[in-house]
């Protein structure tokens, strides 16, 4: 076991090192510059001032080594946007991001799980019906579609909730502890809500599909032989086992729910990792893309190895 | 048999497929009396797994019990009492030992949870006095240091292992009847003979019925007192197990028997059975053995046998009853190998 992890954790650095270099290519690649932008009143001396600051003026294979030679000492760059370090600009948006798809990520799995659960229960029932056709529509949504639509109809439409940030900006600090906390709700409705339809999907098909799969075992047909009750049949006895399957799927969904945060923090001006990166790569601020994508790419490891480890815990042949 | 413990009487269970409707079981009847090992035989597809699960009514859609089927149990008819009552019974008054004990018990508890289950879902003690029963019935059936292998997962223990831990399983709550369904097909031949002394001693000790079903009549010769056989959802063949093996009357029993392996005979082959068991959408009229049986005439094409009394105990579903000469009668080669090699006929087998 000790072995292995120390084989994942070289692994997982190879893969960071690759995706670092191939993201610093990519954005530097791109047309523009951070300094690219439409201001005529930036003259282009200025302009070739300001770059030869930050030393975009050199060639690319210096700035790549000197890029690395930092992030190798745990410099992640200064954003040029922001005007501040990008290590202090992700340590603020880091926790947000987590915040917001940790809410989502637990809700759309107990829903996603309940209702594969139910579907496979009574399979070919009125429920299974219904409820495959609507999760069908959902799954086939874009990403950015949905949230939009939320916004759209909750936001502007019945005004029942606020339309972006994460708390009401100009009364927040001067709320009572209580209300202050309501307001932090409000914000987080619409994007919790539309990241979970976003994901709850893809969980409960997956979780009706190794349902269906246990359901026949000649293990549940000898729980049934012994006086089980089929509610525990269903929910103790062939769930405990269905969920193993779904812990992988987890791993695989990770990086997934990474990228739908960028579209939802987008849309909702949630200042987070997605809502950073996007404007980032929009205005080529070239250490911040680089480095949210190594921090994406860091999680997604770290998300894969949790995976692991709760498989080990729920699943008794994994431990060995 | 006034006092029998379970009476089966004309239990039909059908599957409706998209193939028509698989009469699987059709009309079975027998007793089993208190303490009793009565054994159920045929090859695959006879209907016997279907028998074993319909009594426990374990049959899942597209399956069902028809109307007008008899289970008679504690004077209450299993095939029609309430799905509460019926969980009652199961794994308490009636148990059930699988024919895999690879896949039988659940991965991920522990062989002492799932055996405490039993206990516990039929509210006979708290949590602590449910394992400490398992880890005491993990000793009657012979597992060694019971209270650390009850903290192990199946994939942890042999073959044999896991199925006396089924078996302890099955009789932990000293159920009235035990319904084996093949338990030692999975098996090695050694542990085989082990699980099935460890039955019969568990018998003895619990004066449990057990229902014995197999395909391999070894195994029924050594541990039963009663066999019924089965062929195409019917009773064929019922009778002690003494007579059964002296004086077999239905052919198809006969078939079985020359089927099997003896000491101490020349045979380079052993003699088989032609063809296999019709699909059971799709029973033949009349006799449903007549177009694998070496004596059918045109009756047995025409007209379904009844069972006929043959001796004392013992039934036989073969017209062969009514017209005895016929016997004599014997046609081509029972043997015809499918790839076209001789085979050894039965006339040969019988000389």
């Amino acid at each position: 076991m000790r072995r292995s992890l120390v084989a994942r954790l070289w692994q997982s650095l190879i893969v960071v090192a690759v995706v670092t270099t191939i993201s610093f290519f990519i954005v530097h690649a791109a047309p523009g510059d951070p300094f690219a932008y439409d201001n005529p009143l930036i003259t282009p001396a200025v302009r070739a001032q300001l770059r030869a600051q930050y030393a975009y003026d050199k060639p690319i294979g210096e700035q790549f080594a000197r890029y690395v030679g930092n992030v190798a000492r745990g410099h992640l760059g200064y954003s040029v946007t922001r005007q501040q370090y990008v290590s202090v600009a992700l340590a603020e948006a880091i926790p947000r991001t987590l915040a917001l798809t940790g809410l989502a990520l637990g809700l759309s799995l107990v829903l996603g799980v309940a209702v594969g659960v139910t579907q496979a229960a009574r399979r070919g029932g009125w429920f299974d019906r219904v409820s495959s056709g609507t999760l069908l529509v959902l799954y086939s949504l874009p990403d950015f579609w949905g949230a939009l639509m939320a916004l759209l109809i909750f936001a502007q439409l019945w005004r029942l909730f606020p339309a972006g940030g994460m708390v009401e900006e100009a009364v927040h600090d001067y709320l009572a502890p209580w209300p202050a906390f309501v307001d932090r709700l409000r914000h987080l409705a619409l994007p919790v809500a539309s990241f979970t339809l976003m994901t709850v999907a893809g969980i409960a098909r997956y979780q009706r599909a190794a349902m269906l799969e246990v359901l026949p075992a000649d293990f549940v047909r000898t729980a049934r032989a012994k006086g089980v009750p089929e509610h525990d049949i269903i929910w103790r006895h062939a769930l405990r086992t269905a969920l193993t399957p779904m812990i992988t799927l987890l791993g695989v969904l990770f990086p997934a729910l990474l990228g739908g945060a960028l579209f939802i923090e987008k849309v909702f001006q949630w200042p987070g990792m997605g809502w950073l990166a996007a404007n980032a790569i929009l205005s080529r601020d070239y250490d911040l893309v680089t480095a949210t994508v190594i921090v994406g790419s860091v999680m997604v490891i770290i998300g894969n190895l949790l995976a692991d480890l709760l498989q080990a815990a729920v699943d008794p042949r994994v431990r060995g | 048999m006034s006092e029998s413990l379970l009476r089966v009487h004309d239990l039909r269970t059908y599957f409706y497929t998209e193939s028509g409707v698989a009469r699987s079981v059709d009309g079975v009847s027998f007793d089993i009396a208190p303490g009793e090992t009565v054994g159920l035989v045929g090859e695959s597809g006879c209907g016997k797994s279907v028998t074993a699960l319909s009594l426990l009514r374990l049959i899942r859609p597209p399956g069902r019990i028809e109307a007008g089927s008899e289970i008679t149990f504690d004077g209450k008819n299993l095939a029609t009492i309430d799905e509460k009552s019926m969980r009652e019974i199961r794994g308490a008054r009636i148990s059930m030992v699988f024919q895999e004990p690879m896949t039988a018990l659940n991965p991920v508890f522990t062989v002492g949870d799932q055996i405490a289950e039993v206990v516990r879902i039929h509210g006979a003690g708290s949590k602590r006095e449910a394992w400490d029963r398992a880890v005491k019935m993990l000793e009657t059936v012979g597992i060694p240091a019971p209270a650390q292998r009850a903290n192990e997962y199946p994939h942890q223990l042999s073959g044999g292992m896991r199925q006396r831990v089924v078996i302890a399983m099955a009789l932990i709550m000293n159920p009235a009847l035990v319904i084996a369904d093949e338990p030692t097909t999975a098996l090695d031949v050694t542990i085989q003979a082990q699980i099935l002394e460890l039955l019969a001693d568990l018998q003895k000790q619990f004066g449990t019925s057990i229902l014995l079903i197999t395909h391999d009549l070894g195994v029924v010769a050594e541990s039963v007192s009663r066999v019924i056989v089965m062929y195409g959802g019917e009773v064929v063949e019922e009778a002690p197990v003494r007579e059964l093996f002296a004086a077999a009357h239905h052919p198809y029993t006969e078939g079985l028997l020359g089927a099997m392996p003896q000491v101490g005979q020349e045979r380079e082959r052993l003699a088989t059975i032609p063809g296999s068991v019709p699909p059971p959408t799709a029973w033949p009229t009349g006799c449903r053995f007549h177009d694998r049986c070496p004596y059918a005439w045109d009756r047995c094409a025409a007209e379904h046998p009844p069972l006929y009394q043959i001796g004392n105990g013992h039934v036989s579903r073969c017209h062969l009853a009514d017209e005895p000469q016929r016997r004599a009668e014997k046609h081509e080669p029972l043997v015809v190998m499918a790839s076209g090699e001789a085979g050894l006929t039965r006339g040969a087998r019988a000389s």
